[in-house]
């Protein structure tokens, strides 16, 4: 079954998040030109492309942790419509990405806190938005432990002694703890044998079914992108070159490019 | 030495007595009084200031004495103590310090001093509104064990994003059953800054907060002045199930008896015989006098 044939959330108002003209260089080097996109409540977005075709610089932008050279990142934050993300109060904004948006690294590494328990893990982020009841913060983090597939037995547990798939479901239970509108991820199976991704993707389109999140989903894996995505978005040096259905755009590839990224994956 | 007597006595033929009172220049005394009228005004807050070099190392004081130096006047009767202790080394030798480079007054008695500078505890006796308490403290910035970039401290003190205190609290309920930090224990002061309350143990926190002395904090190596005025909220964190408590002791203390004090374990052979005192060695003492005297 593809991803596209799950039945969508209607969406009732306007896209979740617009992106209009997203341009980025780094010095002489241009890493973005011109990408414009919108997303829609409960839809994920996959992007896909090679090495150095500007995904995660996107995808940084998207989630204001770089400014835009040009372009704007609009969000329709509830009760007050569309705002631009990069003209926000700094506190505003980090209010946005702790309460409204999770990001999952491709290292867990550097979305998790390494030296506290699996459980303080899962509850900080219920703890900076004002939880202040050990025994409530501790249910939350075990219920979420429960939804990721790892047992309560491992919640007092330091991340190190964790496999990387379970450092992996660990920091996506810490991003999706307080319930966030859309969730950014780059590479989430990256560094994992194929088993483990298997089950991690099985996981990630269950959570994202029933919470009805909008993803943007960074992969150079087109398995993935087929799996999880509704609709893809091909790039290469820094603009989008296709988009569309995820099956569309795999079946039936009409850019150079995209046709040469599905004929060179290897046929199992 | 010679060469110092004749500028002194220059010093008070042009009306002059009074500069460069106590060790520190006068330019230098300026600023630091400056870092502190900030701290003052924003309870908690940490204010950068200049730091000098001091003649002793870092980690004895250097914060405590710049600070004393700075606010102490010819008039005034210091006190030093060290872990509640008025004999101990650290005590000793900043009190003949200040007694040899400004000539002021020197007491061990807590209710004779106007100016009492500590280290790691708070005196047992409750302090007026005449007295100055002057912390010396080693690590000002609470949020340093989460995190351990400058800039973003900072930023999370701008925004009062605080959640990170409690993942240390989690924590130690996780692993302890209960909050075990027992030293430096963080507070929130007014309901707006979290503060290192410097080494003191948790059993003196509650001694902060509502308190009629001015209370001045110095960090000399992390160059930070935080003050907490009189009459301030201080608030221990804690969590709703688990609030903040304080340490007790099973036995009173050997040698006054109190039951109502911070206690020192002191072991007394090589045969496991220990003993536990008052750490406020002036508190003890009194406590000992004052029943001699009813004896």
């Amino acid at each position: 079954m593809s991803a596209a044939a799950r039945a969508l959330p209607v969406p009732d108002a306007g896209p979740l998040l617009c992106a209009r003209g997203l341009t980025k260089s780094f010095g002489a080097q241009p890493a973005l030109e011109g990408v414009s996109f919108d997303l829609w409540p409960g839809e994920v977005l996959g992007v896909v492309g090679e090495s150095g075709s500007g995904k995660t610089t996107l995808l940084n932008i998207l989630a204001t942790h770089l400014a835009p050279d040009a372009g704007r990142v609009s969000y329709d934050w509830p009760e007050r419509g569309l705002v631009d993300v990069h003209a926000l109060a700094e506190a505003e904004k980090r209010r946005l990405l702790r309460s409204h948006w999770g990001f999952v690294h491709q290292n867990p590494r550097d979305g998790l806190r390494m030296n506290v328990s699996a459980g303080a893990n899962v509850g900080e982020k219920l703890m900076a938005l004002g939880l202040r009841h050990y025994g409530k913060l501790r249910a939350r983090a075990e219920e979420w432990l429960g939804k990721v597939e790892i047992g309560p037995e491992r919640l007092d547990d330091l991340p190190a002694t964790y496999s990387g798939g379970m450092q992996q479901r660990l920091q996506i239970a810490r991003n999706l703890v307080t319930e966030p509108r859309l969730v950014f991820m780059d590479e989430p199976t990256g560094g994992l044998d194929v088993s483990v991704q298997a089950r991690l993707l099985d996981l990630l389109r269950k959570l994202v079914a029933e919470l009805g999140l909008a993803v943007v989903i960074v992969t150079h894996d087109l398995a993935v992108a087929r799996l999880l995505a509704d609709r893809l978005m091909v790039m290469r040096c820094g603009r989008v070159v296709e988009s569309g259905l995820t099956d569309q755009v795999l079946d039936d590839p009409h850019h150079p490019y995209t046709q040469l990224l599905v004929s060179s994956i290897l046929q199992a | 030495m010679e060469a110092s007597v004749r500028l002194r006595c220059e010093a008070d033929l042009t009306g002059l007595a009074g500069y460069n009172f106590a060790y520190l220049d006068e330019q230098t005394k300026r600023m630091i009084r400056r870092a502190l009228l900030k701290a003052v005004a924003i309870p908690g807050y940490q204010v950068p200031f200049a730091s000098r070099e001091m003649p002793l190392p870092y980690g004895w004081g250097t914060g405590g004495i710049q600070v004393t130096a700075s606010i102490i006047g010819p008039e005034d009767t210091l006190k030093v103590i060290d872990q509640g202790a008025d004999d101990t080394t650290n005590a000793v030798s900043i009190r003949r310090f200040f007694a040899r480079t400004a000539g002021v007054a020197t007491t061990e008695d807590t209710e004779a001093a106007s100016i009492i500078q500590t280290r790691h505890r708070v005196p047992e006796t409750r302090l007026r509104e005449d007295q100055i308490l002057v912390y010396q403290v080693p690590q000002p910035e609470p949020l340093r064990l989460m995190e351990p970039r400058e800039s973003e401290t900072r930023t999370m003190h701008a925004l009062e994003e605080y959640g990170s205190m409690y993942v240390k609290l989690y924590e130690d309920v996780t692993r302890h059953g209960r909050i075990a930090t027992a030293y430096s224990y963080p507070v929130r002061v007014e309901g707006r800054y979290v503060m290192s309350p410097s080494p003191i143990p948790k059993f003196d926190n509650p001694k902060l907060t509502k308190a009629p002395m001015l209370q001045l904090f110095g960090a000399g190596r992390e160059k930070r002045i935080y003050a907490v005025p009189p009459y301030t909220e201080v608030r221990s964190l804690d969590f709703e199930d688990y609030p903040f408590s304080v340490e007790g002791w099973d036995e009173p203390c050997a040698l006054c008896g109190a039951t109502d004090t911070y206690l020192d374990e002191i072991v007394t052979d090589d045969h496991g015989g220990r003993m536990f005192v008052c750490s406020d060695s002036n508190h003890c003492a009194r406590r000992r006098a004052a029943a001699g005297e009813e004896a």
